[in-house]
């Protein structure tokens, strides 16, 4: 019985839990609030499991399907499946929501049941946009997970929260109210808000173009892209470290997962048509923002750019049509999510100790923390590109697919190897090497066990995805295939019909 | 013999919510001030017996009574009970705040049932002169009870404000219906309707005429409603007045606006319908515009909620302007929608105010979640209610709207729309952002009988679980229009 309800356990496990939490935790007993808030995170880690075990990798469609009325007024369904591009993705949610947890252990010390329940919350509503097929409870999944982001960030925020975080609501929601228009749109030609259904129905360019622009600026903020990036920088320096955590490794996803599922699926002919803009956009990112990054002073900051500049690549490889760039796009967001993960609860680790996230404060943390600063190394070189790292393989897949595209966007793209090492590893010269800078840095203590774990696990898959990438791409490679034959067949209507 | 039985059966509501406002007003004399508890309950009864009164006759056919001035049908049924349970809802909130300023008196409790049954006339009201007598009665009642606190200033310039202009308007509406009952010699709905189909809309004087006269019908429409350009006295009103009244102005009569505007415009001038649709896309849009824009300038709670109102006002003339039966169908799901969240936002405000405080600036709010998480809960679920987020009822009601407007073909009104609706996000979440992120400066209990505190949270509650499951109001709302429209 319940194995035809995978997707519906792994979305409604971590939200019931995170009821629980807000009903049954305490403030004054933050020590059970914890333990109840990781069982609940575990809980929803692994229900997520039988995806990737009962997947079956040849079929291209959508898997674990279900579907059942909702709202019969709209033709509106609770309507849910996976396939190779989201099944990864989700898994990747629920492990991240256990990290996240683990990561405030200590350092969230008030309000603490309702920081655990807003993280497990979130986590089923993220699955929930990456499982849902029917665009309205999408969009509901898509829009209410904003609610508890925008508490995480206000609430246990920086000395600048309030602004990033109603920056951070806004920009989003002026984005997704475009998209809903396009949804409602396509639902008066259609009488349905089934996205497959979507996928069939013949549209004018001059419609696609619309409806493709309404996407994107949904998509384009979400990712961000430049120039509607302006947000994350703020968001990520005054959210706490796994409200960083979260939004870099999973809420950026969203974004490019929904280009997948919604912007190119349905209006493939403007998909192309756009393609050299789309293109341009994610060149500027990767390589103005990595230059932006170059000149930040804040650690929280530059792996913020960075973020934005590695983003670049996965709809840049979207963008070149081709089996390996969209592979490496979907392989780079989910390297990409391991790794910014680690770099941000990196931050976190200093940020606990010293309580300030400026470069010029630190100097020579290797002297005092040597085990961390071997985990740095690590996350810093799979930032850059190192072969050997999940970082790589995403970003060279991406290269190598826009080098058959156009040599000169290859060269653009590749600059980021030079870029991005140039800026991770100076901020590491700077924070790690050289002579212990102040007091405060000799006062320093290596991590305790809690914070190895995290790092250890982080570090396992990072290197793990990087010698052997086919365990995303053997579960994208079907899906990818049926993606582009998809998307070179025009739905323009025939002329004359 | 009879039909004046069934005249009388169709009306009983009205009749039962009549006598017994009466048998309020004579009680009233007779009860000291320890007994007075017995006019709220009996208050309460009757809002009770009649709402049962309500559902007990409901069909799905249309009934006429009094010779086609009084009409029944399932559209009047819906809004009868909602304005029923709405003002029962109210009267629950408004109890302890009345007491605490000694305006706990029979008259609040008269008036309002006066109050009602005005609204259920309007509701029901199938000819010119049913409506407006309805809609007096109702403005009557409601301009006195905001001068019921008459050593207060503010508020007996409001209810003078208030009287001004809706005298003003009630003689604009009248005006209107003046030369619609010229051209058309008759004040029933139906036979307007008819006479107007058969007309030669090609002879531009009559046109003309009938034009003029749906202006002025607008525009008194529009000023019932608060829709821009007719919205000024929203404001000062909402402000002005106790709180307890302000909340009775802030609900359940959009329902009876809601009704006034079904019956004046799609079932008597339903072929003007290409004039009125320019009309009230204009409004619909300045309202949008001007109310969420200026929403984010105040800083009194009160005085905010009333540009949300106008702003809420304007999706809902959004969805009477795409002129379909789908359109009104979700006008009136917003209209519900609207009244759930109001009671749940102003009951807010009625929650958190003391003897001698009014929680009226938005600086009250300040570390709610600290005082009592609960409350702070139930007003965030409201503000985001409010401002469309899903999953509350409040992004079902635009999504409605805005789904018929776009099949009526207004795309780009459509996107101003959701552009403007984006704006207005902001002065909600303002209000969150005082809530949870904001240090309290005070740190009073929140002292409220234990009845308003289940009632509102049920209601706020009610803003989500709606929005979980749409579905069965949604399909209420759509039946009542095809049922009473076809």
């Amino acid at each position: 019985m319940l194995s035809h309800h995978i997707l519906s356990l792994s979305i409604w496990v971590p939200i019931v839990a995170g009821v629980f939490v807000l009903v049954l935790g305490s403030d004054q007993r933050t020590q059970f609030t914890r333990w109840l808030s990781l069982l609940g995170g575990i809980a929803g880690f692994v229900v997520t499991i039988p995806l990737y075990t009962r997947f079956n990798f040849a079929q291209p469609n959508f898997q674990f399907v279900e579907l059942a009325t909702w709202i019969p007024s709209f033709n509106i369904r609770y309507y849910l499946g996976a396939d190779g591009f989201s099944i990864p993705l989700i898994l990747l949610t629920s492990f991240t929501t256990v990290i996240a947890i683990i990561s405030s252990w200590e350092v969230i010390k008030h309000n603490v049941k309702q920081y655990m329940a807003a993280f497990l919350i979130m986590s089923g509503l993220m699955i929930g946009v990456f499982s849902a097929l029917d665009c309205i409870l999408y969009y509901v999944f898509w829009e209410a997970m904003l609610i508890p982001m925008f508490l995480v960030i206000g609430v246990w925020g920086g000395p600048n929260r309030v602004y990033a975080t109603i920056k951070f609501f806004l920009y989003t929601l002026l984005g997704s109210l475009l998209m809903l228009i396009a949804f409602i749109y396509l639902y008066t030609q259609t009488g349905t808000f089934d996205v497959v259904a979507f996928y069939k129905l013949p549209l004018t360019m001059q419609e696609q173009v619309l409806i493709f622009l309404a996407f994107f600026m949904a998509f384009a903020v979400k990712i961000p892209m430049w120039p509607v990036h302006t947000w994350l920088p703020d968001a990520h320096v005054e959210a706490p470290t796994a409200g960083s955590v979260v939004l870099a490794a999973i809420m950026l996803k969203l974004g490019g997962y929904s280009f997948l599922r919604f912007a190119m699926p349905i209006t493939p002919d403007a998909s192309h048509y756009l393609s050299s803009f789309m293109i341009a956009l994610s060149l500027v990112a990767i390589l103005y923002i990595a230059l932006v990054a170059l000149v930040q002073k804040d650690m929280k900051k530059l792996i913020a750019y960075s973020s934005i500049s590695h983003m670049g690549f996965v709809t840049l490889g979207f963008f070149l049509f081709s089996q390996l760039g969209l592979e490496g796009g979907v392989m780079q967001m989910i390297s990409h999510g391991f790794i910014s993960a680690a770099m941000f609860l990196c931050v976190g680790v200093l940020y606990d100790r010293v309580h300030s996230r400026q470069i010029a404060d630190y100097g020579g943390v290797v002297n005092k923390m040597p085990v961390f600063t071997a985990f740095v190394v690590l996350f810093a070189m799979a930032n850059s590109g190192l072969p050997g790292t999940s970082g790589f393989v995403g970003e060279f897949m991406v290269i190598l697919a826009s080098v058959k595209h156009n040599f000169w966007v290859a060269v653009v793209a590749a600059t980021t190897l030079i870029f991005g090492a140039s800026y991770t590893l100076w901020m590491v010269k700077r924070v790690f090497y050289g002579s212990v800078a102040n007091d405060q840095v000799s006062a320093l203590s290596d991590l305790n066990k809690r914070e190895f774990l995290l790092l250890a696990i982080l570090a396992l898959f990072t290197v793990g995805l990087g010698v052997y990438p086919q365990a995303i791409t053997e579960m994208t490679q079907s899906t990818s295939a049926l993606f582009l034959n998809h998307m070179a067949e025009s739905k323009l209507p025939v002329a004359g019909i | 013999m009879d039909t004046i039985k069934t005249d009388l059966l169709i009306s009983l509501p009205e009749i039962t919510v009549l006598c017994m406002a009466m048998v309020i007003l004579i009680l009233d004399l007779f009860l000291n001030k320890q007994n007075r508890m017995i006019v709220y309950g009996l208050a309460q009864l009757t809002l009770f017996v009649a709402a049962y009164q309500v559902w007990d006759m409901h069909t799905d056919t249309v009934n006429y009574a009094y010779s086609g001035m009084f009409v029944d049908d399932p559209m009047s049924v819906v809004l009868k009970l909602g304005t029923l349970l709405g003002s029962s809802i109210m009267l629950v909130y408004t109890r302890h705040y009345l007491m605490l300023r000694q305006l706990f008196s029979g008259e609040y409790y008269a008036l309002l049932l006066f109050a009602v049954s005005g609204m259920m006339v309007m509701i029901s009201g199938h000819s010119l002169l049913s409506i407006y007598v309805g809609l007096e009665l109702l403005s009557l009642c409601v301009y006195a009870m905001v001068a019921m606190d008459r050593d207060n200033p503010r508020a007996t310039e409001a209810a003078m404000k208030y009287f001004v202009l809706g005298a003003l308007a009630s003689g604009m509406l009248l005006y209107g219906m003046s030369m619609i009952y010229g051209m058309t010699k008759s004040l029933d709905i139906s036979q307007i309707y008819q006479a107007l189909s058969e007309s030669h809309m090609s002879v531009t004087e009559l046109n003309a005429v009938f034009v003029l006269g749906l202006v002025f019908i607008v525009a008194g429409v529009a000023f019932k409603f608060g829709a821009v350009p007719f919205h000024m006295w929203v404001p000062d009103v909402y402000q002005g007045s106790p709180s307890a009244i302000t909340i009775l102005i802030s609900t359940v009569p959009k329902f009876a606006g809601f009704a006034m505007a079904i019956r004046l415009l799609e079932q008597a001038l339903a072929p003007l319908m290409a004039d009125w649709q320019d009309m009230l896309l204009l409004m619909a849009i300045l309202s949008i515009a001007i109310g969420n824009i200026t929403a984010i300038a105040q800083t009194n709670l009160k005085r905010m909620l009333a540009y949300s109102t106008i702003s809420h006002i304007g999706f809902l003339l959004f969805g009477l302007m795409s002129g379909s039966l789908n359109g009104y169908a979700s006008s009136m799901f917003y209209v519900s929608a609207y009244v759930l969240m109001s009671l749940s936002g102003f009951g807010m405000i009625l929650l958190l105010s003391r003897k001698k405080f009014e929680a009226e600036n938005l600086d009250d709010l300040k570390g709610l979640n600290q005082r009592s998480p609960w409350t702070a809960f139930l007003m965030l679920v409201t503000m985001f209610s409010m401002a469309g987020v899903p999953p509350t009822i409040g992004f079902y009601a635009k999504f409605s709207v805005l789904q018929a407007a776009l099949e009526a073909g207004f795309i780009w009104a459509t996107v101003f729309a959701v552009l403007m609706a984006a704006v207005g996000a902001f002065y909600y979440l303002r209000v969150v952002k005082l809530m949870y992120f904001d240090q309290a400066e005070q740190q009073v209990l929140i002292d409220a009988p234990l009845d308003m505190r289940i009632v509102l949270s049920l209601n706020a509650l009610a803003l989500l679980l709606v929005g979980a499951m749409p579905h069965g109001l949604l399909e209420l709302c759509t039946k009542a229009i095809y049922f009473s429209l076809k």
